[in-house]
């Protein structure tokens, strides 16, 4: 078995007790990024987050320093910077231990993110449920305007900064960053028509700037090292490190931060402990619930990186990977997860809506041993409204989602038909 | 009847507002607090919420109807809201969910007589690595297993 070298950036106190306190997050170097980040401009940082290649870590893997360029660094209106933790996405759960295991990591990253952008307000939109976590990273806010890290003139460099933890209500659309910006707005979470040309968000008109946790989270290291320093890590197209996790029928589940790159298999075995009970592998889903599904031969060939999955007809996501058995029903496990999209459809656009649900039905017809073998046609038909007719990618992503259970994995869908049915 | 919001909550209010460019973002808040005010959303209180975040009175029923975990209902002093996602599906939630129906004889959707338990079954917790997982009220119990779920739920009663 290969060994795998531990390499940290977000994750190197998450072992330390009572990390989530400022004199423990200090200690261990903590806000040492900011004496270089006041010695910057906007356009520097902004520049060397570029030049670090540093990619969104939520799932879409967008460069972050492309994104930061939008924003009008001009004082004609507020700029807002809001930070994404509404980690709904199925097998994903690494914000959360960012928040509650090192949460003033996330404020260094912010008040960085938020000097380069010339923002004053950021908002972290937290999930609803999660509570407990929400409550360990307030009182890390309220710690951190207490020793003068936040408030009206941060570190005595007369800059004024605002945190505030906006809790949301249980929508999983909501992860999507203009539908977080309607919730933030006090709206459903529908997400919005997007622009034609690239332009950064809009939060009440105001230019907006919405990153993930664990992309914010980076963002000290850069300042702090330089890009090359980031760069050492990983690949050249993916460089850095990923919160990569694992859940499902693995002996050890959990965050374990891993630079791209590497195998998936040796992620799995050195990390994972390998597969629970000593089984076969059946099928990883590599990124979160909305990524393709990939057999056990393609987990084979699958690297950690952002090009490899794309090759492989997938895509990294989140990194949370979900690991089945060689016993595992995929009929009941599309079943489950098509429950889960007509649930958190947000029922703006009707080939979403409709289709979710009607996916939805058929897979239960076929559970219950009612459904004929052109419903399985008919489920990929309905698969086909779905993708590039909506307003965002949540519809497409379930389009992916059923045609790779159905075209991998045909035969155990054919073993429920019944074609005695008049 | 009519919904007021009491004096501390008031006063927080007042805080909110300092914190959001237009009064309408303070919806979502507000929603929360009312709920833990009540233990549920009565539509007087949307109307006073609709009041202070000066929006038509529908605009917050559309979001209190959007977000899950918005109770417009009364509910048992526990709710039980077991994640049915796939991670915790793979790791045996089905047989966590046979034992906390055998212990307290309702199934999901369903309140105990005595108003004690609600259950529910809720789509992923982002707990995926500590499968399966409850959340009841807004605390987690992770690595749930048939026999800790009874031991769980016996403390309660």
């Amino acid at each position: 078995m290969i060994i795998l070298e531990d390499k940290k950036i977000v994750s190197s106190k998450f072992h330390i007790e009572n990390s989530h306190t400022l004199s423990v997050a200090k200690e261990h170097g903590t806000y040492s990024s900011i004496e270089r980040l006041f010695t910057l401009s906007s356009e520097e940082i902004i520049a060397i987050i570029k030049e670090s290649h540093l990619r969104g870590k939520g799932g879409g893997g967008a460069p972050a320093g492309n994104k930061w360029a939008l924003m009008p660094l001009g004082e004609l209106k507020p700029s807002f910077l809001a930070v994404n933790c509404d980690e709904s996405e199925p097998g994903t759960f690494k914000d959360r231990e960012i928040i509650s295991k090192d949460p003033h990591l996330l404020i260094e990253g912010i008040i960085c993110t938020c000097f380069a952008i010339k923002s004053h307000t950021a908002y972290i939109y937290v999930r609803g449920e999660y509570k407990e976590f929400s409550n360990i990273l307030q009182s890390a806010i309220d710690e951190a305007y207490e020793a003068g890290y936040l408030g009206e003139n941060i570190f005595n460099k007369g800059y004024k900064l605002d945190v505030i933890v906006h809790r949301g209500a249980g929508a999983y659309i909501c992860g999507e960053k203009s539908a977080l910006l309607e919730s933030l707005e006090g709206k459903r979470g529908h997400p919005r028509v997007k622009p034609h040309q690239q332009e950064c968000e809009w939060y009440f008109d105001n230019p907006t700037l919405v990153n993930n946790v664990e992309t914010i989270a980076s963002v000290p290291f850069i300042v702090k090292n330089g890009a090359d320093a980031y760069k050492e890590f990983g690949t050249s197209s993916s460089p850095g490190t990923l919160l990569f996790a694992m859940s499902g029928h693995v002996n050890k589940p959990g965050v374990y931060e891993s630079e791209f790159g590497i195998c998936m298999m040796d992620y799995i075995n050195h990390y994972g402990g390998g597969i629970k009970n000593g089984k076969k592998l059946k099928a990883i889903i590599p990124g979160g619930a909305s990524t393709k599904i990939l057999t056990a031969d393609e987990v084979g060939l699958a690297k950690l990186d952002y090009e490899t999955m794309k090759a492989l007809g997938s895509s990294l996501g989140t990194g949370g990977m979900i690991v089945m058995d060689e016993d595992t029903n995929m009929v009941e496990a599309l079943k489950n997860l098509l429950e889960f999209y007509h649930h958190e459809s947000c029922g703006q656009c009707t080939p979403c809506r409709e289709g979710t649900g009607w996916v939805d039905t058929i897979m239960q017809n076929l559970l219950d041993g009612v459904a004929r073998g052109e419903d399985i046609e008919k489920i990929l038909e309905i698969s086909k409204t779905m993708n590039g007719q909506t307003i965002c990618v949540f519809a497409p992503a379930v389009s992916d989602v059923i045609d790779g259970f159905i075209t991998k994995f045909r035969s155990e869908f054919e073993s429920y038909v019944r074609e005695d049915l008049t | 009847m009519s919904f007021n919001f009491n004096d501390d909550n008031l006063e927080k209010i007042e805080l909110l507002k300092s914190k959001y460019p237009k009064v309408q973002a303070l919806s979502l808040p507000l929603l929360w607090m009312a709920q833990y005010q009540d233990g549920f959303i009565s539509l007087e209180a949307i109307q006073e919420i609709a009041k202070i975040c000066e929006t038509p009175m529908m605009e917050i029923y559309k979001v209190s109807t959007f977000y899950s975990m918005f109770n417009l209902q009364k509910l048992g002093k526990y709710h039980i809201q077991l994640c049915k996602t796939l991670s915790c599906k793979l790791c045996n939630k089905d047989d966590v969910l046979k034992s906390i129906q055998n212990e307290l004889n309702i199934q999901v959707g369903e309140s105990t007589s005595d108003g004690l338990f609600t259950l529910s079954q809720v789509e992923c917790l982002g707990s995926c690595g500590t499968s399966p997982v409850m959340q009841l009220n807004e605390t987690y119990y992770e690595n749930l297993t048939p026999i800790s779920i009874v031991e769980i739920l016996k403390a309660l009663k």
